[in-house]
């Protein structure tokens, strides 16, 4: 299996762990990741509000460059999943776009035919490389590990297509699959306030204190990500949220590669771990334990 | 008053006209967009939106609003700012309207004809998302900051110190922005595409003139 690798912008500076462990874990498993040469800015949420062709150029740009190399774009980051996939959409669907599109990208010697498919690594994980395989790599099952399952808005909606929108389960599967116990967690799918913690810092605290608040009552020993602005907005933040809500949490955020990792076997600093504010003692615990050698038969 | 502000009931003014046609051009652009037509007002979008309770308009009003002809009071409202995009509207409607990509379009038009709220400074952020972006090809979230800060109030930088710090201290900072080698192609891209993201009411579309309601919506 191979894929062309689109980082984003936010896993190469404030979320380097969730970078290395996406890499690690790939690895790992045999599955082949080649950066994609030259990427640029997808453009985000920001750009796509404001200028339609110019937001669709920019993300057609990486398209086009992978679409060179015949490979279908993985990115970790659930904005860049969104916008790069809603640029697909966007060009497949009207001929009149996508000429425009063209006439801009050819300034760069660049065409796009709508051929790549862009993919998030948690559906690459349970759909192709499948759970199966994944069990026979696990070396350090996550017995007795609560995780509260965050999905965020942007991995699932609007139609991402690979998982149910108002009830997804890949998480969910993935991680009884390596040992660990889900907690009850509706919030899963609830906004923890996006770009608003910079623009409208009063309403995104209230929706991540929603999130934490919900992970807490359930005794969750972490709560597992898999988007960077989520994971920033829950963690950095939560000082912020303690100081205005008058509470103490201190609870860790994780991506959901970085606890895959430790399952398999994978050592703390390949997964950037040290990096995260809060220590998870549980999944310590489970890292120190001795490898079990497989029974020789 | 001037003759051509005196409005025969029923019809719409010159400036509803013109943001009518710009907004219909705008959705028309989405894969799906002319569901609009189909909104049964039942209100599911207002009640799944986690920010409802910020807004002047709900979501559910402001379809009811483009019916009604009064798309000016919905580009001066601060839902479409209040809005994080997170697509539980779009997902559950019954009726598969696209409502986060219209609220997209109608800050785009808002944008556009600088109409911009006092209290959320989204169009700061944008503009400094787009300096940084321009620039480099690539974000660097300090630069964005700075840029932001510098726009919006620097005094409001110095709660962010803390967080910064210890930023920093995990070595998640990155000060140093990254380029992308063909910067040069990167900036005729955009150029380009600038030329081509006129103001959509320029290119009009055949709308009903002095229609209003149902009958406007195409």
């Amino acid at each position: 299996m191979k894929y062309s690798y689109y980082p984003g912008c936010s896993l190469h500076s404030a979320h380097k762990g969730y970078d290395m462990s996406c890499k690690a874990v790939s690895k790992n498993l045999g599955c082949e990741l080649v950066d994609l040469e030259d990427w640029n800015c997808c453009g985000a949420t920001i750009y796509m509000s404001i200028k339609k062709v110019t937001s669709l150029a920019i993300a057609a740009r990486n398209l086009a460059l992978a679409e060179k190399e015949g490979l279908d774009i993985v990115t970790p980051c659930s904005s860049c999943y969104t916008i790069l996939n809603k640029a697909h959409k966007y060009l497949s669907n009207s001929p009149e776009l996508l000429d425009s599109v063209n006439t801009c990208l050819a300034e760069a010697g660049l065409k796009y035919n709508c051929t790549v498919r862009v993919r998030h690594p948690i559906d690459v994980l349970v759909n192709d490389i499948g759970l199966e395989i994944i069990s026979m790599y696990v070396k350090k099952p996550l017995d007795g590990l609560r995780v509260a399952n965050y999905y965020g808005c942007q991995l699932v909606r609007p139609d991402k297509g690979f998982d149910d929108k108002e009830n997804p389960t890949s998480m969910e599967n993935l991680f009884q699959t390596i040992g660990a116990e889900e907690v009850y967690f509706p919030n899963k799918l609830r906004c923890c306030g996006g770009m608003l913690m910079t623009t409208f810092e009063d309403a995104a605290l209230k929706l991540s204190e929603e999130i934490l608040d919900c992970a807490v009552e359930n005794k969750a020993d972490c709560i597992v990500t898999t988007c960077p602005l989520c994971q920033m907005n829950l963690e950095a933040y939560q000082d912020k949220i303690n100081k205005r809500f008058n509470k103490n949490y201190k609870m860790p955020i994780l991506f959901f590669t970085q606890v895959l990792g430790i399952a398999l076997g994978l050592s703390e600093d390949e997964l950037g771990i040290d990096k995260n504010f809060y220590k998870c003692e549980k999944l310590d615990e489970i890292y120190k334990k001795k490898v079990v050698e497989e029974e020789t038969v | 008053m001037r003759i051509e502000e005196i409005q025969i009931p029923g019809t719409l003014s010159t400036k509803e006209a013109d943001l009518r046609t710009a907004f219909l051009n705008s959705v028309h652009l989405i894969p799906g967009g002319d569901k609009i037509n189909g909104c049964i007002q039942c209100g599911t979008c207002t009640g799944s939106c986690p920010l409802s309770y910020l807004m002047d308009i709900t979501p559910r009003e402001l379809i009811a609003l483009f019916r009604a002809g009064a798309i000016d009071s919905i580009i001066k409202s601060r839902t479409i700012w209040v809005c994080a995009s997170c697509y539980s509207c779009q997902s559950r409607c019954p009726a598969s309207i696209k409502v986060t990509d219209i609220i997209y379009s109608l800050k785009r038009m808002a944008m556009n004809r600088k109409v911009y709220p006092k209290k959320f400074p989204v169009h700061s952020l944008s503009d400094s998302f787009i300096k940084s972006m321009k620039s480099f090809g690539r974000l660097n979230e300090p630069r964005l900051m700075l840029y932001y800060f510098v726009k919006t109030g620097i005094w409001k930088s110095f709660s962010f110190i803390p967080l910064g710090l210890k930023m920093a201290g995990k070595g998640r900072l990155k000060f140093k922005a990254s380029k992308i080698k063909d910067i040069s192609s990167f900036k005729k891209i955009i150029k380009k595409a600038q030329e081509m993201d006129m103001p959509l009411e320029i290119a009009a579309q055949s709308y009903i003139k002095g229609a209003v309601g149902y009958k406007a919506v195409g």
